[in-house]
């Protein structure tokens, strides 16, 4: 037996990428004590699906999890859920958790995630208004979407229009209100989110752009949303998506670097060379962009989960991952490769009112991002694209009649 | 509940009882069967669950549909009898079933 067996491993949050995390650590070899310390009654699941097929009611919760709870208990995990760790002791090297119990570490991975950013305007606690970020969340919010139910999301980003799909296919009366000019903006070229924008529309979405949230309105339960302008909308249920926040302050007060995120090197490592952190909350250098950022997505926090395995292991392996993402909505799949950082041209591949086109992002003439619209080649020939970055012709990718497999011609 | 057997790209077998009504990924997952990772859950969106299935099961499995097809079209390691386990729901007819996995997932 090695030294690492005699150590103890915490993990703090037990969220897909912990989940992940203990599956590398355990299959790694880590033979020591292995601890997963979360704060909801679950184990590790997915979120994916809770703004899509969980909200609609196609899926159960068992079917979100990351694993069966036999998993852990295979490996020999100490699930401690229900749990949140209210402080470090990097002097001491041990945790203290919110039911006053002191644990010790040899090795501390921090996946503490995100929050939802909450909206502060009179009215902010009446009941009816939701945020969506748990299974909790969402068992909190299903009765209430009934057919003929008016539904107002404040927000049209990515959660927010998931919503919205699935409260209209479940015959919702659905009004989306954006602050920005156009839905699904953030890091969204014009061709994509008009598209997005318009397909709601068709599918009977109202949707106001240009327009705050001043209050909301009712007696107890919310009954109108209030506008900037002084414009209403009445609402029995409100879904509120305005983004997340990193869950860094434990960090902070412990006195590791954080900026947008805790900050980690290419191995998930923090300044202090025993704590390890993955996943929404980090922010971490990506050498394939070129840059230091922050990602919410589960594909990062599987990968990160990865990576702060393995350095906790003994075994380093440099973090180099080409982000995607991908968004449901009605019967369009949105895949997203890449980051759209600098692109000094852009293509558009295909007809979107066939609901099956892609976007590209080039920068010196190499594909640097892809959104794709239910174009699977386009998505997953575009991502190799990226990982290889190879030269292609705008011209070529534009031309559908031109298979996605000999865009790039062989020489 | 169907007997389903997975077999890794080394040759090791798991013979697993699956609930019909999951799909082929998800009777992976829930059995602890390595190999296939499924990082988008099921959402035709990652193509890491990639399987073969002898072509004599195509009756009951059925095809892959157009999305599949495309997302196959650029895998690792394609071959004719190549399916997306995520896009599969098991039935009782699948008692017998041999699912193979490639190299990509080993």
């Amino acid at each position: 037996m090695g030294q690492q067996d005699q150590d103890t491993f915490i993990i703090v949050g037990a969220g897909h990428g912990a989940g992940q995390a203990v599956s590398s650590l355990r299959s790694g070899g880590f033979d020591g004590r292995l601890i997963l310390i979360g704060d909801e009654p679950y184990i590790p699941y997915q979120r994916p699906p809770l703004s899509k097929k969980f909200l609609a009611g196609e899926m159960e919760v068992e079917r979100l999890y990351f694993k069966p709870e036999k998993f852990y208990q295979d490996r020999n995990v100490e699930l401690m859920l229900n749990t949140s760790v209210t402080k470090i002791d990097r002097d001491a090297k041990t945790v203290t958790t919110d039911k006053g119990e002191t644990l010790a570490y040899d090795k501390l991975l921090l996946m503490t995630g995100t929050r939802v950013r909450k909206l502060q305007v009179p009215g902010a606690d009446l009941q009816g208004i939701h945020y969506l970020r748990s299974i909790e969340d969402v068992n909190q919010m299903r009765d209430a979407f009934q057919p003929g139910a008016k539904l107002a999301v404040i927000g049209g980003g990515y959660i927010g229009m998931e919503v919205a799909a699935v409260a209209k296919k479940l015959g919702l009366d659905v009004t989306v209100v954006e602050a920005l000019d156009r839905i699904m903006s953030r890091g969204i070229g014009e061709e994509v989110s008009n598209f997005f924008q318009d397909m709601h529309r068709e599918e009977g979405v109202t949707i106001l752009t240009g327009k705050g949230v001043e209050a909301f309105e009712g007696d107890g339960k919310v009954q109108h949303v209030v506008c900037s302008g002084g414009s209403k909308v009445d609402a029995d249920i409100v879904v509120v998506g305005i983004g997340v926040l990193p869950n860094q302050e434990l960090a902070e007060e412990a006195g590791l670097k954080c900026d947008n995120g805790i900050v980690v090197d290419e191995y998930c490592q923090t300044d202090d060379p025993d704590i390890y952190a993955g996943g929404d909350c980090t922010l971490h250098p990506n050498p394939l962009l070129g840059r230091t950022l922050r990602l919410e997505s589960v594909h990062n926090a599987v990968e990160q989960g990865k990576t702060a395995a393995a350095a906790m292991l003994g075994t380093p392996k440099a973090y180099a991952q080409v982000p995607w993402f991908w968004s449901d909505q009605y019967d369009v799949k949105l895949q997203i490769a890449g980051m759209p950082d600098g692109y000094d041209d852009h293509v558009v591949r295909g007809d979107p009112s066939t609901r099956k086109f892609a976007v590209f992002y080039l920068k010196d003439n190499k594909i640097i991002c892809v959104f794709a619209i239910s174009a699977m080649a386009e998505y997953m020939q575009g991502r190799k694209l990226i990982e290889k970055a190879v030269d292609v012709i705008p011209d070529r990718l534009a031309d559908t009649s031109i298979n996605m497999k000999e865009i790039v011609q062989e020489s | 509940m169907p007997k389903i057997t997975y077999i890794e790209f080394d040759g090791t077998e798991h013979t697993v009882e699956a609930d019909t009504g999951l799909t082929l990924m998800e009777a992976a997952v829930k059995n602890l069967v390595p190999g296939i990772d499924a990082d988008c859950g099921g959402a035709c969106a990652c193509a890491t669950c990639h399987v073969y299935i002898d072509k004599d099961w195509v009756e009951k499995t059925g095809s892959a549909d157009e999305m599949e097809l495309s997302m196959l079209d650029f895998a690792d390691d394609v071959k004719d009898t190549s399916r997306l386990s995520c896009q599969i729901k098991i039935t009782d007819g699948f008692d017998g079933l041999i699912v193979k996995m490639p190299e990509s997932q080993s």
